[in-house]
């Protein structure tokens, strides 16, 4: 008991003594806090005054009533998604896209920027890397529009070379199961140059003494990719898988919502899109707002999950 | 000694056909990146029937600059056009302001709530409210439908924040700040004349990083705007070159044949908008991308 107050004393103690600190912090240096109010009331009207409106998703939301005058309603909205049957449509559709996208898009830039590595031609390794970066700019509406155009089933250059040559003309953007292999594979050629630069950072700061020794010791190229080089920059690989597995139910709105046509619509539903249209168009806040929070909960597991695998397995995490 | 000097010859066997594959994958990847935007660019200067015909692959066919005329008459794009420079310029300036000034308080180790406000801008990069809180209270400030939608909702990102602390960190030694000090530079004045001039590089890094996210802009607009007159160039974009029937109308009631070239000119229009619509980016573009790649590496040494 004695011990509780005495601690209690000495706490308050602290709590006054920041309090005379930052008071005369404050006299000191209020030009440092003139400076940063400007972004501080940023942060605060638009990323913590709406934080209290994930309440929404456990309520009936009222515009009159606000935030914490509607009714309650608990578990019903979230009841609701999960028994309705767009529940599995959207989980399926942006578990494939985005474990797709995971598989076939993280080790691409890895070995883009290993192979750009080892390429000798100084003068055609500045030109890929410069041209590798430029689709990165390009905006989703201008790459969503690009595929879409050249994809065509009439008009388009690709089924336009495809008959040259004796195929026949298909709708690629119709085809629901071709909707991935489009989406993923047009996100590659867009984001590789762009994703390797970190990894041709981590490889130019490999040891050369290492590579010196391999060659003595007679080790082909290929011999030194994986006993150096890959080993070197485990640590960058690993931070970034980590980081991609934190997002992997969020594949990004844009580009699903710019190619989503009446046919294919059965591959391209995705949560993102889905929270936009039940909220924005159909303006069923709360249910809207509890498939987000859904979303961002199974993302935070998922993170979390993750980096403690990796902190088991090759001793390394991001916290 | 016979099995040292084969091995050397296989060695270097396999370093040859792995030179050869590199190069000829390198080659190959040159050509994918750039035949698409090359794809475009040739047919948009191309004639609209050759283009139809499936012609115009490798070189432009009938040289023309009808699709570009065409664009001259579509004043949509042009509103569009004028709106998206003066929210990018204006964006721009708003974040650097906002980003810059919160980051430089945040890298001064005398700063004291330095590590209480750290904490509140790291929890916003994993929690958020979401779409439709977010949304609301910007409709309460009476923001939506209005230039300041795009702007003021998205005026900081906190990643690019981190990136300026960064850099004030590693490039202003404490040292410095005590000698103003001594000098009787107040903290505006050491901001003004020493530690911005300093920090010009991430500057212009995250200045850029800011103005391609304005430029390439459609969610915001998506959300917050619904009048014709304030959209962004990528909501018109979006309606001329992604929803095919839009580019069509007008043909109506126009002869069978005057119709057919009707449709041919659409589709070269729609090259010519995407070129119109990127040549800020391409011509801006070598003379930046070191800038971009510097970013990352500024980026990615956090802490």
């Amino acid at each position: 008991m004695g011990k509780l107050s005495a601690n209690r004393g000495v706490y308050m103690q602290r709590k006054e003594r920041l309090w005379v600190r930052l008071k005369k912090d404050i006299k000191v240096n209020y030009l440092l806090y003139l400076l940063v109010l400007p972004g501080l009331l940023f942060y605060i009207i638009f990323c913590y005054v709406p934080m209290p409106g994930v309440l929404m998703a456990f309520e009936d939301y009222q515009a009159r009533s606000g935030i914490f005058g509607s009714t309650w309603v608990g578990l019903k909205h979230f009841t609701r998604f999960f028994n309705s049957y767009y529940f599995w449509v959207l989980i399926k559709n942006t578990l494939r896209i985005s474990i797709y996208n995971l598989v076939v898009g993280f080790p691409i830039p890895i070995i883009f920027a290993l192979m750009l590595n080892y390429l000798n031609h100084k003068r055609l390794k500045k030109t890929v890397q410069m041209v590798s970066y430029a689709p990165h700019f390009i905006s989703a509406v201008v790459i969503c529009g690009m595929i879409t155009m050249f994809f065509n089933k009439d008009t388009g250059i690709i089924n336009q070379v495809l008959e040259r040559f004796g195929g026949e003309a298909t709708n690629f953007l119709a085809k629901p199961e071709l909707f991935d292999d489009i989406y993923v594979w047009s996100g590659i050629w867009q984001e590789m140059g762009w994703s390797a630069i970190i990894y041709v950072a981590a490889l130019a700061g490999v040891d050369p003494e290492l590579h010196e020794a391999a060659i003595m010791d007679g080790a082909t190229k290929i011999q030194r990719m994986i006993h150096i080089d890959i080993p070197s920059i485990k640590s960058t690989i690993i931070m970034l898988l980590i980081l991609q597995f934190g997002s992997v139910m969020s594949v990004g709105f844009e580009k699903a919502y710019f190619l989503t046509n009446s046919m294919n619509k059965s591959a391209a539903n995705i949560i993102s899109t889905y929270v936009y249209e039940v909220g924005l168009i159909d303006r069923d806040f709360g249910f809207s707002t509890a498939v987000g929070l859904f979303n961002s909960l199974i993302n935070m597991i998922l993170l979390i999950t993750v980096n403690k695998i990796s902190r088991k397995v090759a001793d390394e995490g991001l916290f | 000694m016979k099995g040292i000097v084969k091995s050397r010859v296989e060695k270097s066997y396999s370093d040859t056909i792995f030179d050869v594959v590199n190069l000829g994958v390198m080659c190959l990847l040159l050509i994918i990146f750039i035949w698409p935007m090359w794809f475009v660019l040739i047919a948009s200067f191309s004639d609209p029937n050759q283009l139809w015909l499936g012609n115009v692959i490798f070189w432009p066919k009938g040289f023309t600059l009808e699709a570009y005329e065409k664009l001259l008459e579509y004043t949509d794009i042009w509103i569009g056009y004028k709106n998206t420079i003066l929210y990018t310029v204006v964006g721009t300036l708003v974040n650097l302001i906002l980003t810059v000034t919160l980051a430089y308080p945040l890298s001064r180790k005398d700063f004291l709530p330095r590590k209480l406000i750290m904490i509140m801008l790291v929890i916003t990069m994993y929690f958020s409210g979401g779409l439709i809180p977010t949304y609301l209270v910007v409709k309460n400030l009476g923001m939506v439908n209005s230039f300041w939608a795009m702007i003021i909702p998205g005026a900081i990102s906190t990643y690019n924040v981190l990136v300026v602390r960064t850099y004030f960190v590693n490039s202003i030694p404490n040292e410095l700040h005590e000698a103003a000090k001594l000098d009787g530079a107040n903290n505006i004045q050491f901001f003004g004349k020493i530690a911005l001039p300093l920090a010009k590089p991430v500057v212009a890094v995250v200045g850029l990083y800011y103005a391609v996210g304005h430029w390439n802009d459609y969610y915001t607009a998506l959300i917050y705007l619904y009048d014709k007159e304030k959209f962004p160039l990528t909501c018109f974009l979006k309606n001329l070159i992604i929803d095919t029937s839009t580019a069509m109308q007008g043909s109506f009631g126009s002869s069978a044949s005057e119709m057919e070239s009707m449709i041919r000119l659409a589709q070269s229009l729609k090259y010519s908008t995407i070129i119109v619509a990127v040549i800020p980016m391409l011509i801006v573009y070598p003379f930046v991308q070191k800038f971009f790649v510097k970013g990352v590496m500024i980026g990615s040494i956090k802490g």
